[in-house]
């Protein structure tokens, strides 16, 4: 059916009645969490399709208001599951931009290669399972097989592979030992075959290009209209990206590339995705070759920064330190102000938007998830596609359940 | 990156009269709109460049210490070509929680009130399928509002226990 007729409004109701609906999800494969989709078919295209979500919604941001901003930093590892480091980031960026604080360098390092890894880490598990749901099981185990490696990562620094909780407001919960380094060198030299091998498998293979080219366009207007960020704004032409644009961390000293296509389909933003993760690799090999020494946390007895372990448990001065920074009466007070701090998260822009009453915990915080858009251009791009295409949009998008209902 | 237009100027000559409280913490603009005019200055900032919905939220200032108006409704904003950011803000109080909604100026802004009801009961209107967005429909209260607890109403295990043979 052309577009030109399904998308005027006047259609005619007869016809309208004859559709069929049919509800995709909330536990189908290709929806990975839990979304439903009520689909409008005409025979086999979609006419309409209307998002339902919030089966995973868990009251993250009521709970925002209640723990303080060192402690909410294990719920914002929930939200984007893909990329847990990410959000942590993304959540202290924005608490030290409204606390005044900057980072020691060898903190913004650290978090800087931490960021680029969660960026190889989502990028592999969109395109892995982008390309599962279209029916290559093959590249989805190269894929993980990499992530396997970055969880290895995650847990030398943190102690836990998923749900890290390892930055702190001023800095992180640990100092990166050599041997983390060893294994980010490690993964710098093993990566670039992997990647070969998975792109090899998939970025020519005929079956795979012709059920995403020309699939799920959406225009450069709508994206940005529409709030698109990240991979999805980028794939339709939209060359913003905040490590660019807004630089934060260490993106300044930094040499990499933005990635852009200009096709807006579902193979532009694997494209971008791919591309992407190569210059992340960049960024890492940079960031691990100049790792600057010094603290983590940011100087000073006053209550900016959580002191050494080392500290609390053998000296008296670390104790009080300690106590000062965490009892809920003591810690250190925060402006009467309002704040929006946002970072290129690998998804699009991950932003949270902090009200705060003078508490260490904050009286509002908002998250700005990339996903939400997302989706709510879902029925833009799917309309005049095929049943069959709706997997293909849905993994080209990456639209991770826990964030977008939080 | 283009030059950056300056806000100020375009919301005072498209609103002359209405007053408006400018203010900035650590760079970031905000400006504080009166609830009436808020469809006109959001479609002049637009107008003036600001192409991007970023987010729309709202707070609840009933705990807020000096607050006088009940809630804020916040629109971020952003100019995609130069990079500059504008916050919005405009103050609504019971019963009157109704805002034009700016769907029509950005498309963005469709799920993002949706939110905004859900969470707080803030009506947006003209949106074309206005309804709640996470929880379900049938749901009774607005759980961002300060007044609602952390643990309590509308939770779970105060709902009634449907056996099978009811069901």
């Amino acid at each position: 059916m052309p577009l030109d007729l399904i998308e005027s409004p006047d259609l005619d109701a007869g016809y309208r009645e004859g559709l069929w609906t049919l509800n995709f999800g909330p536990q189908h494969p290709a929806t990975h969490t839990t979304l439903r989709l009520v689909l409008k078919l005409d025979g086999e295209t979609v006419v309409e399709a209307e998002p339902d979500i919030g089966f995973l919604h868990s009251g993250f941001e009521k709970l925002a208001e209640v723990l303080d901003y060192n402690q909410y930093v294990t719920i914002v590892d929930r939200m984007n599951y893909i990329s847990p480091m990410a959000n942590e980031i993304a959540w202290h960026h924005a608490v030290e931009g409204l606390l005044g604080i900057d980072l020691t360098p060898r903190c913004k390092y650290i978090r800087t290669i931490f960021a680029e890894l969660m960026r190889i880490h989502d990028h592999l598990l969109c395109t892995g399972t982008c390309v599962l749901d279209l029916g290559g099981a093959t590249a989805f185990m190269y894929a993980f097989n990499e992530r396997e490696k970055i969880y290895e990562i995650c847990e030398r620094a943190s102690g836990q592979r998923f749900h890290t909780s390892y930055t702190r407001v001023g800095g992180l919960l640990y100092d990166v030992t050599d041997d983390w380094v060893a294994m980010v060198r490690d993964f710098c030299k093993t990566f670039p075959r992997a990647y070969r091998d998975f792109a090899g498998l998939v970025m020519k293979n005929r079956i795979f290009v012709e059920r995403t080219r020309d699939v799920g366009v959406l225009s450069k207007a709508d994206a940005i209209a529409g709030g698109a960020t990240g991979p999805v704004a980028r794939a339709s032409g939209v060359e913003r990206d905040l490590r660019r644009d807004e630089p934060y961390l260490a993106y300044n000293d930094l040499d990499f590339d933005v990635c852009c296509a200009q096709g807006g389909d579902c193979y532009a933003r694997f494209q971008v995705r791919m591309m992407e993760m190569l210059e992340s690799l960049k960024i890492i090999e940079q960031a691990i070759e100049n790792l600057p020494s010094g603290p983590v946390f940011i100087s000073g007895t006053g209550k900016e920064g959580l002191p050494d372990k080392t500290e609390v448990y053998r000296s008296i001065e670390g104790l009080i330190h300690h106590f000062e920074n965490i009892m809920p009466n003591r810690q250190m007070p925060s402006p009467k102000e309002s704040y929006y701090g946002a970072t290129e998260s690998p998804n699009g822009e991950l932003g949270y938007y902090i009200v705060s009453d003078g508490d260490f915990k904050a009286y509002r915080a908002r998250t700005r998830p990339p996903s939400v858009l997302h989706f709510s251009l879902f029925n833009r791009m799917i309309r005049g596609c095929m049943l069959s295409d709706v997997a293909a949009v849905l993994g080209s998008i990456n639209i991770i359940a826990a964030e977008l209902d939080r | 990156m283009s030059e950056s237009t300056n806000l100020k100027e375009v919301l005072e000559s498209k609103l002359p009269g209405v007053e408006l409280a400018w203010s900035e913490f650590r760079s970031q603009q905000r400006v504080i709109v009166p609830a009436l005019q808020i469809a006109q200055a959001l479609r002049a900032l637009r107008d003036a460049g600001m192409d991007q919905i970023v987010d729309i939220t709202a707070v609840d200032m009933l705990e807020y210490p000096g607050a006088t108006d009940r809630f804020e409704v916040v629109y971020l904003l952003l100019d995609t070509q130069s990079g500059q950011r504008l916050t919005v803000k405009t103050h609504l109080n019971e019963p009157d929680l109704k805002l034009p909604s700016a769907y029509p100026i950005w498309i963005g802004a469709d799920w993002l009130e949706r939110e905004v009801y859900d969470m707080f009961g803030i009506v947006f209107e003209g949106h074309p399928n206005f309804k709640r967005l996470l929880l379900p429909d049938a749901f009774e209260s607005f759980p961002l509002r300060k007044d609602y607890p952390v643990k309590g109403r509308g939770e779970r295990h105060n709902f009634p226990i449907i056996t099978r043979a009811e069901s």
